[in-house]
């Protein structure tokens, strides 16, 4: 994420291999939450019964408003990273604000469940489906949180005129990890909400 | 390197309403009781719904074969993963 201008002789060079730098780092991340992926699928099969008491227990109402608070805030990146192509450093700014504003709706959301949860005594250590939950959405999380610093740094970069039409790869790249972030909630909230 | 588009922003808010509809679908068919369908569906409409991000959004639809050698190979290492962990632990 640091090719800045004039690092390359060739600035089209130094896009794509910050781009293939970032695909790289997205792999170590599906491994990452693979492994707990993983750990859910091995306990779901050896102890289905105590997978589908215990997910009823989720909000579900909760967990899709949470699936479409981070949709419309993909959404925005891609206003944003559009904006800034077109050289509109304002509008990046705006879009990619109201990206980080989404996020911190995403986050109160999960603390409101993660409080809801601990009032009814219900734990990490509670048993192995909260164990898993709260593994997999407490990683999530501190991606989100995570990809505000990353946005706000594309903000920051860009009140700085740092970003324009010919030179974006900072937003284009937290926008790329923003998505992921995005894409492993798309497959944490069936998982844990919706089967049990 | 710069070609930012109305056609982008278009096609960015197609992927949305379809990412919603299938939101809402998902929802919808988890309160049904299919069985081991449920998971099924649910695993589909997901998987449905992460390539739609990662095509468009992340612009995967439109990228090198090296870019999308280094999207796809981690998801094989998982695979592989699953398979053995699964293979170890149900079979044990």
């Amino acid at each position: 994420m640091s090719g800045q201008p004039g690092e390359h002789a060739d600035p089209a060079v130094a896009f794509e291999s910050a781009k293939l730098g970032v695909w790289t780092f997205l792999a170590t991340e599906v491994l990452l939450f693979g492994a707990l992926f993983t750990a859910y699928t091995v306990f779901r099969m050896k102890y289905p019964e105590l997978f589908r008491a215990e997910h009823a227990k989720l909000d579900r109402v909760l967990g899709a408003v949470n699936t479409v608070v981070l949709i419309t805030s993909s959404l925005m990146v891609v206003f944003g990273v559009d904006a800034i192509k077109r050289g509109k450093a304002r509008l990046f700014e705006a879009c990619f604000g109201a990206t980080i504003l989404l996020a911190a709706v995403f986050l109160c959301i999960k603390y409101v469940e993660y409080a809801a949860k601990f009032h009814h005594g219900i734990y990490p250590r509670t048993n192995l489906f909260f164990s898993i939950y709260f593994m997999l959405t407490g990683l999530h999380g501190i991606h989100v949180l995570l990809g505000m610093g990353l946005l706000s740094y594309g903000i920051l970069l860009s009140r700085r005129g740092r970003l324009s039409a010919s030179y974006y790869t900072p937003a284009e790249m937290s926008g790329l990890y923003w998505h992921f972030v995005d894409l492993v909630w798309i497959y944490l909230f069936p998982l844990l909400y919706l089967i049990g | 390197m710069a070609h930012g588009t109305g056609n982008s922003l278009r096609t960015g808010i197609a992927v949305f309403a379809a990412l919603l509809l299938l939101t809402v679908i998902t929802v919808l068919v988890s309160y049904v009781d299919l069985g081991a369908g449920n998971v099924v569906v649910a695993l589909l409409i997901a998987s449905a719904k992460a390539s739609l991000v990662a095509l468009f959004f992340m612009h995967l639809k439109g990228e090198s074969r090296l870019v999308w050698g280094f999207a796809l190979f981690p998801i094989v290492f998982l695979a592989l993963i699953l398979l053995g962990t699964l293979t170890d632990t149900m079979l044990r």
